[in-house]
């Protein structure tokens, strides 16, 4: 969809005029990602995540590729591949390290995205869809990149193989099985090994078709805003052609500057020593954690310590772990508030701030081990996460009132709509 | 199928087809996921023959069973005593040393040493590793502390460790699985 004042694809040039009568893909891209797609003008930073994720997994696709040419998924010689891949291979030790760094960077820019859409309402009507494919496409990178992390099959590649498929033995009678099934065997081995590297292979293009659906969803109401307003006249936009690619653009250059700093500069800095160690099922490290990026579910899973009526803790555990992220789902009828953008939302805008500090308290307890005070710490910010999405949230966009909104987004960023016929945005 | 019992014979053709593409279905779906069950090499290697001939008293050895670690530990009769002496049904898996051992052969504990809270390899079979407070095994990962008949006592891991089913071939060797 697009608005009415949208501009149309005329192609000029004779061949692209037989194109567009026979496969009009230029049509799409055009009206897609060019000057046919009308967005709000008043789009800050934070709307750059998504493109910059895209970006993301661009370079995890191209990087990926390149990895999978050098590396030999089996038990005896994938470790030893990748170190002949990063010592040997010419520039492998770039692509290895651009691969590794960019799963970090790719989950960096993807909690910057999701935390925006919390913060600006992101998640309401019309754009409902949008947001349960978003939380397909979060769930989807979760697992290609613990596969991911399998590959190298160094001691934390092991063991952590062993832990998060050990998480379903946790399922009541069928959980040995399933564990058993998705191992092919009794612990992580050779069968494991190839089809995690299979799937590692398979999710990102599965990844890619989402994120399709997701920019389809998107283009039917149109981009959010800050503001939260809906679009109402041509004055509220600006086409994505040449306006948001060159702001887009200029947020690559941010990215890429951080992006380079860590794949040159400090390489394994996120990785852990223990994983330059070949597995040994034999021994466990003596400390076992996940990559940062799972450190708030970590925690959730481990601050669940005793059982809770006739549920096994650990079962409990796996089941709050989940369910963290399976909330999301229920986002956007939970927060039953009609304003998006908490700036509007002098409650909600608290308990936002709240939440990221949770998170980061969940984050810090997830990565340190497990004693106390860090378990009991995890269990009241663990609680607290529940009670913002399940009780806070409800309770919140029921009682509080909102600020005013402006007429239009176009009074947002002018003061007044008339403004915008005297000074046009271009 | 005559008209007046109101099943067409296009109807019966169409069940007919339908039914047929549903079996077919589960058929192609069946191999698909049992291929990724554990496959016959794998099984071959579930039974595991060990002799325990040169274990002394009050040490363990490492075995490999299904390509992870089995403890067996050869008690004294101090850790018998003590595993002996606990009041059962204060345990959260309650179970007897006799109930994890064989008859006559109570100081041969035979166990998995996969800690049965996420899968870590407790440490304690080892010399001169940490044994935990109550004498067994201990699991680094997240501090769980099993006693000398390798029950759970402390920590988040809900049951004992797993014993394997195992039997004694002779008096010096054990075959597992």
């Amino acid at each position: 969809m697009s608005f009415p004042w949208a501009k149309v694809y005329t192609p000029e040039h004779p061949f692209m005029k037989w194109m567009d009568e026979r496969l009009p893909l230029p049509r799409l891209v055009y009206n897609a990602v060019g000057g046919g797609y009308e967005v709000p003008r008043n789009l800050n930073y934070f709307w750059n995540f998504g493109f910059l994720a895209g970006l993301c997994l661009v370079i995890q696709i191209v990087t990926g590729i390149v990895m999978a040419m050098h590396y030999a998924a089996n038990t005896g010689v994938a470790f030893d591949s990748i170190e002949m891949t990063v010592r040997d291979v010419n520039w492998g030790w770039l692509m290895r390290y651009a691969h590794a760094n960019g799963a970090s960077a790719f989950f960096v820019v993807i909690y910057i995205h999701i935390f925006r859409g919390f913060f600006y309402g992101s998640y309401k009507a019309p754009r409902e869809m949008v947001w349960l494919l978003g939380v397909v496409i979060f769930l989807l990178m979760m697992a290609t990149a613990f596969m991911g992390y399998v590959l190298p099959w160094g001691q934390m590649s092991f063991w952590g193989a062993k832990v998060i498929t050990g998480l379903f033995s946790a399922i009541p009678l069928v959980g040995e099985p399933l564990q058993q099934w998705l191992l092919g065997g009794f612990a992580p081995d050779n069968a494991a090994l190839n089809r995690f590297f299979s799937l590692h292979y398979l999710l990102p293009f599965v990844i890619l078709g989402v994120v399709i659906l997701h920019i389809w969803a998107l283009h039917i109401p149109g981009s959010s805003n800050p503001t939260g307003v809906e679009v109402k006249s041509e004055s509220d936009t600006v086409p994505f052609y040449p306006y948001y690619v060159a702001k887009d653009g200029w947020a690559i250059g941010v990215f890429a500057i951080l992006y380079c700093a860590m794949v040159f500069f400090a390489p394994n800095y996120l990785g852990h020593p223990d994983n330059y160690i070949p597995a040994n099922p034999m021994s466990t490290p003596a400390h076992i954690v996940p990559e940062w990026y799972f450190w708030p579910f970590y925690a959730i899973l481990r601050a669940f310590t005793a059982n809770i009526f006739f549920i096994p803790a650990k079962l409990m555990g796996v089941l709050a772990m989940f369910g963290a992220i399976l909330v999301w789902f229920f986002l956007p009828w939970l927060d039953r508030s009609p304003i998006r953008s908490a700036s509007y939302r002098p409650v909600y805008k608290w308990f936002f701030v709240v939440l990221c500090l949770d998170m980061l308290v969940l984050f810090y307890c997830g990565g340190a081990e497990a004693k106390e005070p860090y378990v009991m710490i995890s269990q009241i910010a663990a609680l607290y996460y529940f009670a913002h999405f399940l009780i806070i949230l409800p309770i919140v966009s029921a009682i509080e009132k909102p600020k005013p909104l402006p007429f239009s987004i176009t009074e947002s960023v002018l003061g007044k709509d008339e403004d915008a016929v005297l000074a046009p945005s271009a | 199928m005559a008209e007046e019992d109101g099943v067409r014979r296009r109807d019966f053709i169409n069940v007919a087809a339908v039914s047929a593409a549903g079996v077919a279905g589960i058929g192609v779906v069946i191999p698909l996921v049992s291929q990724m069950s554990a496959s016959a090499d794998v099984l071959a290697a579930s039974t595991t023959e060990v002799d325990i001939s040169s274990v002394q008293t009050g040490q363990a050895i490492k075995a490999i069973f299904r390509k992870q670690p089995v403890f067996i530990r050869n008690l004294t009769q101090r850790e018998i005593d003590e595993a002996n002496a606990v009041d059962v049904s204060s345990l959260r898996d309650p179970q007897t040393l006799e109930e994890r051992t064989k008859e006559g052969k109570t100081n041969w504990l035979i166990t998995m040493g996969v800690c049965t809270h996420l899968g870590c390899v407790p440490l304690g079979a080892g010399e001169g590793e940490p044994r935990g407070e109550f004498g067994g095994y201990f699991c680094p990962c997240h501090g769980s502390s099993y006693d000398t008949a390798a029950r759970i006592r402390k920590g988040p891991a809900p049951l004992n460790l797993q014993v394997p089913d195992y039997t004694f071939t002779s008096d010096t060797v054990v075959t597992i699985g």
